[in-house]
């Protein structure tokens, strides 16, 4: 057996030269695509088909045997559930059915609503408090007093200022999630600053924009996703509480919370009123809690169990 | 004698500590405190010392990854300690550096192809689509790693090919100084030898000078033509290679050559055991950095601080023992 003698040979004390050849082969290319990647995550495909299924019942709630969910008929008031009314009938004879399919659309449009609008501002600001030294101990500490107030309370007071609408539901529901985006977003930005490949990249010579474009951003997003679904998850949760006690969405349009509220006073009596809503919340919370915990496992590099 | 390529004058670099919201006064960690040396053209200077000595924060200053806190470091006769961030591009390109730990010193998220192509871009090293993409197989060639390596992310390959990777990103730049700081310490010994004997060849084939940051001996006395002991974020002794290694005469040097394992069980040793830790470089000792822990401190090392003075031969010594008649040591 040879061992090339392309090193000088004066070694140091107790080294000696390998063979380069083991060091020189590259690993197996394992290729995974998308539906490689859900069956190894099961949880994420579970998750994921769930909450695609809730989307679609949204968007085809015209098309899945529903009435007009705002439709009064005095004279069929709280049926029980039947093939006429499959989840039963309100107060007001409305089809709780047809209410509970277009309240998905109120739902799961506040909650990703509020997850794409706090992910961005709290990117924008955890970004900014990470980079900008003198802006970081304002934008923190203002972000540390807007935590100290329970996010309903302060969703409540915001609602309490404006109109009832959709989009100023979203709006105070966003103002009291960002904190959180942002604070998360800082602490990765001051970890990833600290990596040696930042480093590297400065002394390369790459401006500082180009270093959160390419360096700093694509090592946040990961993070920012797992946390952007659990914000989906506690705003939709925050929108039927505001809607429960009268703060939220106008009680002309159907949502989860409205229906609850409606139904409260009959709850011993005729508990599907409440039911049906309830049920459908929790599934669709359920749904995007267990994306999130997927994509946390999936995404966490010190669980890399696939690297 | 022409000018050195990389001068430091009087380094200093001290960080301050906050702890608290209110506290007003921040104190200071005295990382490096005094630092001065020349890279020649094509030279090798090692900096050791144990850890947290400051040898990476001169590195580090040297990069310019921040703004040090006194003193000059002037590259090729020209100062770049206090350059605008316009002006110092220019002279970024001529330093670069390789980075000990092969996992995070190359984003995950990254092609082989993008992190080579990056400083090549930024320095406007090729003038068109085919020059980079000769530019990157040469470098790839010079680091011994096959093409198909380009396509490639970090995570598929091993230490040993990521520190390669390193090491050709730091060539992209066609650089006259690299800055290794502990660039081969988180290898595997025969990995480890693989990469400083392509680092040696790469010195000689580009002329490149390497300061060689380690608290590995073995291997600095592999490479290394000149040595600059740290301790506590001062240089005590600086030399050639072999006045280090046969004739150390500051005793710091002479304890941290006593540490060095030897191969041969058999081998009679007498090792020079230092007593204590290293004092805090928040609040450094007086005089002395090094008399706390000296076997052969005596009064004068209490009170005054010891200038770096020639002993003749090129080497350099930091130590109060230096100045007394050798009657009297």
């Amino acid at each position: 057996m040879t061992v090339s003698a392309t090193s000088t040979a004066s070694l140091p004390p107790g080294l000696v030269v390998a063979p380069q050849l083991p060091d020189l082969l590259l690993p197996v290319k394992v290729r995974r695509g998308v539906l490689g990647f859900l069956r190894s995550h099961p949880t994420v495909a579970f998750g994921g088909a769930l909450l695609l299924c809730l989307v679609l019942v949204g968007i085809f709630a015209p098309f899945l045997g529903t009435v007009d969910p705002t439709a009064l008929a005095p004279a069929k008031r709280t049926r029980a559930p039947s093939a006429d009314f499959w989840f039963g009938s309100d107060l007001l004879g409305r089809d709780i059915y047809s209410r509970v399919l277009y309240g998905a659309r109120i739902s799961l449009s506040v909650g990703l609503s509020v997850a794409l609008l706090a992910s961005l501002a709290g990117l924008a600001i955890g970004l900014i408090a990470g980079f900008v030294r003198w802006a970081d101990s304002i934008l923190m500490r203002v972000m540390d007093g807007l935590m100290s107030i329970p996010p309903i309370l302060l969703a409540i007071a915001l609602m309490a200022l404006t109109r009832g609408s959709v989009g100023n539901v979203i709006l105070a529901i966003t103002i009291a999630e960002i904190p959180r985006v942002s604070r998360l977003v800082r602490g990765v930005v001051l970890s990833l600053r600290e990596q040696p490949y930042v480093d590297a990249a400065i002394a390369s010579g790459t401006r500082t924009p180009m270093i959160i474009l390419r360096h700093i951003l694509p090592n946040t997003l990961a993070p920012m996703l797992v946390q952007a679904t659990y914000i989906c998850a506690s705003a939709m949760i925050v929108e039927s509480i505001l809607s429960f006690i009268g703060a939220g969405t106008p009680p002309t349009i159907p949502s989860w919370g409205n229906i609850m509220a409606e139904g409260r006073a009959l709850w011993q009596v005729k508990p599907y009123i409440v039911f049906f809503p309830a049920a459908f919340l929790s599934v669709t919370v359920l749904a995007v809690n267990l994306l999130g915990d997927g994509l946390r496992d999936a995404l966490d590099p010190r669980m890399a169990k696939n690297l | 004698m022409s000018t050195p390529l990389l001068q430091v004058n009087d380094l200093k670099k001290h960080f301050p500590v906050r702890d608290g919201l209110f506290k007003r006064k921040p104190s200071w960690v005295y990382a490096v405190d005094g630092v001065s040396f020349e890279v020649a053209r094509g030279e090798t200077l090692s900096l050791v010392g144990e850890s947290g000595c400051g040898k990476s924060t001169v590195g580090r200053a040297i990069l310019r990854l921040f703004d040090i806190t006194a003193g000059q470091v002037v590259l090729d006769g020209k100062r770049i300690d206090r350059l605008s961030p316009a002006g110092l591009r220019s002279m970024r390109r001529r330093v670069q550096v390789v980075f000990q730990d092969p996992y995070s010193s190359l984003n995950p998220r990254m092609r082989v192809r993008d992190i080579l192509a990056e400083p090549i871009r930024n320095f406007g090293l090729a003038r068109s689509p085919a020059e980079l993409e000769a530019k990157l197989a040469a470098l790839i060639d010079t680091v011994r790693l096959p093409h198909d390596a380009l396509n490639r992310r970090p995570h598929e390959f091993s230490g040993g090919q990521r520190q390669r990777i390193g090491i050709a990103r730091a060539l992209a730049a066609e650089p006259e100084l690299i800055v290794c700081d502990e660039a081969v310490s988180a290898l595997d010994v025969s990995v480890k030898a693989q990469i400083v004997n392509l680092l040696q060849e790469l010195q000689e084939e580009f002329g490149l000078a390497l300061l060689f940051i380690s608290h590995d001996l073995a291997i600095v006395e592999h490479m290394t033509h000149r040595v600059a002991v740290m301790y506590l974020g001062k240089i005590v002794e600086l030399a050639p290679k072999r006045q280090i290694f046969t004739a150390p005469k500051h005793p710091y040097t002479k304890a941290l050559l006593s540490a060095v394992p030897v191969p041969d069980p058999g081998a009679a040793r007498n090792p020079m055991i230092l007593k204590g830790d290293v004092p805090s470089p928040i609040n450094p000792p007086r005089g002395c950095r090094f008399h706390t822990r000296c076997p052969f401190a005596f009064d004068r090392c209490r009170s005054e601080e010891p200038e770096l003075r020639s002993t003749g031969a090129d080497q350099w010594v930091a130590c109060h023992l230096e100045a007394l008649p050798d009657t009297a040591r």
